[in-house]
């Protein structure tokens, strides 16, 4: 297994996924990069994650209604998960359709539409789209409950063809009217009651009696249409096809401007969106399969460092290389917590336009709780993922030169690839100590000490900041 | 300019959840409170009479003493059209200034923006607590947050001294090269590099300070106090942000919010003391707002979320009184149940932006609203 090969695979996981352990990747950077890759396509060749046992050791799930124990529910799926790609789709549909729980203040209902995502994630766009326009939460968010016959309420109409579609200038204003008078009647059910039976999420709920049924003349057509003709229609749109390539690579390949810049900001990779376009075009919309091109393609292959990590990859990134939370451990709230302090609350984005992501994630205050989270995480010698670490770099050698341990620290931290101003600094930090040595038990101890420095170092750097 | 020659500076305290006006500031004469509030309703003898028709809740002692004082505007009925009854998206009215469409840029980060153009100081602005909260974010404006002032900024998780300062010092090493590199790590080191120079500045404050207030051991009181220190510290921060939550008293208010205004009151009353004591109170306006009021009618237990609150203005400079109007409780003059604004929210911005910070405030609240005399600089 050549270093590279480790890289690459480290990057692979590392955005179709959240990162690998030191033992994962050894595991995976020793098979064919295709075959890891196809995988994580066929997330329903491995075993779902055990939401029963994190039920039953982590109590908070049982009240549907807490918030923050589901986020932090969300997160652990994402640490112990076999399926990443699964998680990572889901994620992905939500920062594009982005729904927050804050205006329903109904977890059920949130955490329905993210496995609604999980489900329907891979699969096509026609399949994807009526599954948002059906999702209560959705629903509910863009008020399609209030566009009733004759008086029909856009929201859901407008958000479907600007933000979560085509973008805006591919349309006009009265195909915003006429999309919103189809989706008339798509309604969801009331929840069932509060306490002491639980709450439940809704149902989508279709009112026959006030739907619209009038001609509509939508991008051209004319017909009764339904929301599911004006799906239909939608998901047929080079534009359409444009915009979710742009979102696909600006998710998993490299850091576009904000959404709203597109249609003044050409792609800073115009072939490849012309590659993700056509892979589009030729499965009918079939996410999987423009996934498999993209991952296998030299742009996604060299893109390495290209993104700054959002924050819940930063954290569960980090919290995998620890062997942390393998278990519903106490504390698995507060990574929830530290997420949402890094500006990513969970199923509470800060509007319908999404995450800012980008350069955007980092202020004064988010990247000093990023290095905070990332440095304390690690200062635990005794942890399993910390304690194989050192194993990997004390391997076969009584001694290391300082610019060796730091090298084999930036290893472990695949695919990172640091400046050498900042190796620079490490190594200068490495020196200070005196000889590194691993051929006594004392020795070993106190050049573990130094490793966990200098993977601190390196979790704090600017470089760590991007993926 | 204040008197005491330093550049005018603003306090804000979050209410979140929706503070109940009706039971914060009282119309105790109305026979239509106490139709409403029949179980959380505050006797008319207990109220801490300002006129014939309205009181403040006994637990808001100290600040009725302020008020005395000639130190309190009270903003009866602020809030705006169409008031969203939900928290979320009220609150992001509130620090957007955009009842329209879901705006990305709080007001304040767009003050701050004004206030220091060249990004000279990292505290411009420090916010209590962590995460930044919508009204402070603006691209590319530094904001501070501090959840811990005595031990704030990078590496706060080592306990020996000797092993930070190593971490610090590593750190430094290797985020002062990447400046001047490509945008995106230029941006990083630079914000980096910012967080060290604050949290430097920072670490005086707690050593410099000292006082005779005893603040109260709850977390705003813990908060305002943290603003004191930073305050006296000089370290040239004009917009401060705290919060304070639990006001979304939909159950067991009676029990409930009499202990958030008590919290409350003995906390800013504190502060302002601590500030005053130390001849440093001149040049601070404390703004307290709330996302929205609460129903009118209490529903057995406490009250759902309403639609026009109340906003308070407290300092020296503050011309002392009641603005606008109290809404009416008429059953017909009411919004779906709630206390129809009086007064648009964004003129109470206006009227701090101009008449405090010396800002012209159109770009900023979006437009040009009705401003109140409540500044006497």
């Amino acid at each position: 297994m050549s270093e590279s090969d480790r890289s690459l695979v480290a990057h692979l996981m590392q955005r179709a996924g959240f990162g690998s352990s030191v033992e994962e990747l050894e595991l995976l950077a020793s098979r064919p990069y295709e075959d890891v890759v196809e995988d994580l396509l066929h997330p329903e060749k491995f075993p779902p994650v055990e939401e029963d046992v994190l039920r039953r050791y982590y109590l908070e799930l049982n009240n549907a209604d807490t918030h923050v124990a589901w986020q932090a529910a969300w997160v652990y799926r994402m640490i112990n998960t076999r399926r990443p790609l699964e998680e990572k789709i889901a994620l992905f549909w939500h920062h594009v359709f982005a729904t927050s729980v804050g205006k329903s203040e109904h977890t059920p209902s949130s955490l329905r539409q993210i496995e609604t995502f999980r489900q329907t994630g891979l699969s096509d766009l026609r399949t994807i789209y009526i599954a948002l326009a059906q999702d209560p939460a959705m629903l509910f968010w863009l008020d399609n409950c209030e566009n009733h016959k004759g008086e029909p309420n856009e929201n859901w109409g407008r958000e479907l063809l600007e933000l979560f579609s085509m973008g805006v200038g591919n349309y006009t204003e009265d195909d915003i009217k006429n999309a919103s008078r189809a989706f008339t009647g798509w309604t969801f059910t009331q929840p069932l009651p509060l306490d002491p039976y639980g709450r439940y999420p809704s149902q989508f709920l279709y009112v026959a009696e006030d739907h619209d049924d009038s001609p509509k003349t939508f991008l051209g057509r004319t017909g009764n249409f339904d929301g599911e003709d004006i799906i239909d229609i939608v998901v047929e749109q080079p534009a359409t096809r444009r915009f979710i390539s742009r979102h696909l690579y600006n998710f998993f390949v490299a850091d576009e401007p904000q959404v709203p810049a597109w249609n003044i900001v050409p792609p800073q990779d115009p072939a490849a969106i012309n590659a993700l376009d056509k892979a589009l075009k030729d499965s009918n919309g079939d996410i999987r399969s423009t996934l498999r091109v993209l991952f296998n393609s030299d742009f996604f292959k060299k893109a390495r460092g290209r993104r700054v990590k959002s924050p819940v990859e930063l954290v569960v990134g980090t919290v995998k290389l620890t062997g942390d939370f393998r278990f519903p451990d106490p504390g698995l709230a507060n990574l929830a917590v530290a997420v949402s302090v890094m500006g990513q609350a969970l199923m509470t984005p800060p509007t319908v336009e999404g995450w800012h992501t980008g350069k955007e994630w980092i202020d004064a205050g988010t990247l000093n709780e990023r290095v905070n989270f990332a440095v304390n995480l690690l200062a635990d010698h005794g942890k399993p993922g910390i304690k194989s670490i050192i194993d990997h770099i004390g391997k076969n050698e009584a001694t290391v030169t300082p610019a060796k341990l730091v090298d084999r620290c930036i290893g472990i931290l695949a695919p990172l690839s640091v400046s050498p101003a900042t190796r620079k600094g490490l190594v200068e930090h490495a020196r200070q100590g005196g000889p590194i040595r691993f051929d006594s038990e004392k020795a070993r101890a106190r050049s573990a000490a130094l490793a966990v420095e200098v993977l601190q170092g390196l979790v704090s750097s600017v470089e760590y900041q991007l993926a | 300019m204040a008197k005491n020659g330093k550049s005018p500076t603003l306090v804000v305290v979050q209410l979140s959840g929706g503070n109940d006006f009706m039971n914060t500031v009282i119309p105790y004469s109305n026979g239509l409170y106490y139709d409403n509030r029949k179980t959380i309703g505050v006797p008319e003898e207990s109220v801490l009479r300002i006129n014939d028709a309205v009181g403040f809740n006994p637990n808001a002692a100290p600040l009725k003493e302020l008020y005395d004082l000639g130190r309190m505007a009270i903003i009866q009925g602020v809030g705006y059209a169409n008031s969203s009854r939900s928290h979320f998206r009220s609150m992001d009215i509130w620090h957007t200034c955009d009842p329209d469409k879901i705006a990305t840029e709080g007001w304040l980060g767009k003050v701050v923006r004004r206030l220091d153009p060249e990004k000279s100081n990292p505290l411009t602005a420090v916010s209590i607590g962590r995460g930044l909260p919508r009204a402070l974010s603006a691209q590319e404006v530094p904001v501070t947050s501090v959840a811990d002032l005595d031990n704030y900024g990078l590496m706060s998780g080592f306990s020996a001294e000797q092993q930070r300062a190593d971490a610090l010092d590593l750190f430094k090493r290797i985020y002062t090269p990447a400046i001047g590199t490509a945008a995106v790590t230029d941006y990083l080191a630079r914000t980096g590099i910012d967080v060290l120079r604050g949290a430097e500045m920072l670490k005086k404050a707690p050593a410099m300070y000292s006082s005779n207030v005893e603040y109260a051991d709850n977390p705003i009181a813990k908060s305002l106090r943290d603003v004191a220190r930073v305050h006296l510290a000089d370290l040239g921060t004009r917009i401060f942000y705290t919060q304070h939550g639990g006001y979304d008293t939909h159950a067991n208010e009676a029990p409930t919010h009499p202990k958030l205004l008590t919290d409350l009151s003995r906390a800013i009353a504190d502060f302002y003391r601590d500030l005053e004591e130390h001849d440093a109170a001149d040049n601070v306006v404390i703004l307290v707002f709330t996302e929205f009021g609460r129903r009118v009618q209490d529903n057995g237990s406490g009250t759902d979320h309403g639609a026009g609150g109340g906003a308070y203005l407290i300092g020296n400079h503050v011309r002392g009184g009641l603005y606008s109007e109290y809404p009416s409780l008429e059953p017909g003059k009411l919004e779906n149940g709630d206390l129809r604004h009086t007064y648009d929210f964004r003129g109470l911005y206006s009227t701090l932006l101009e008449q405090w910070l010396d800002i012209e405030p159109t770009q900023i609240v979006g437009g040009k609203f009705e401003q109140l005399p409540m500044i006497a600089v």
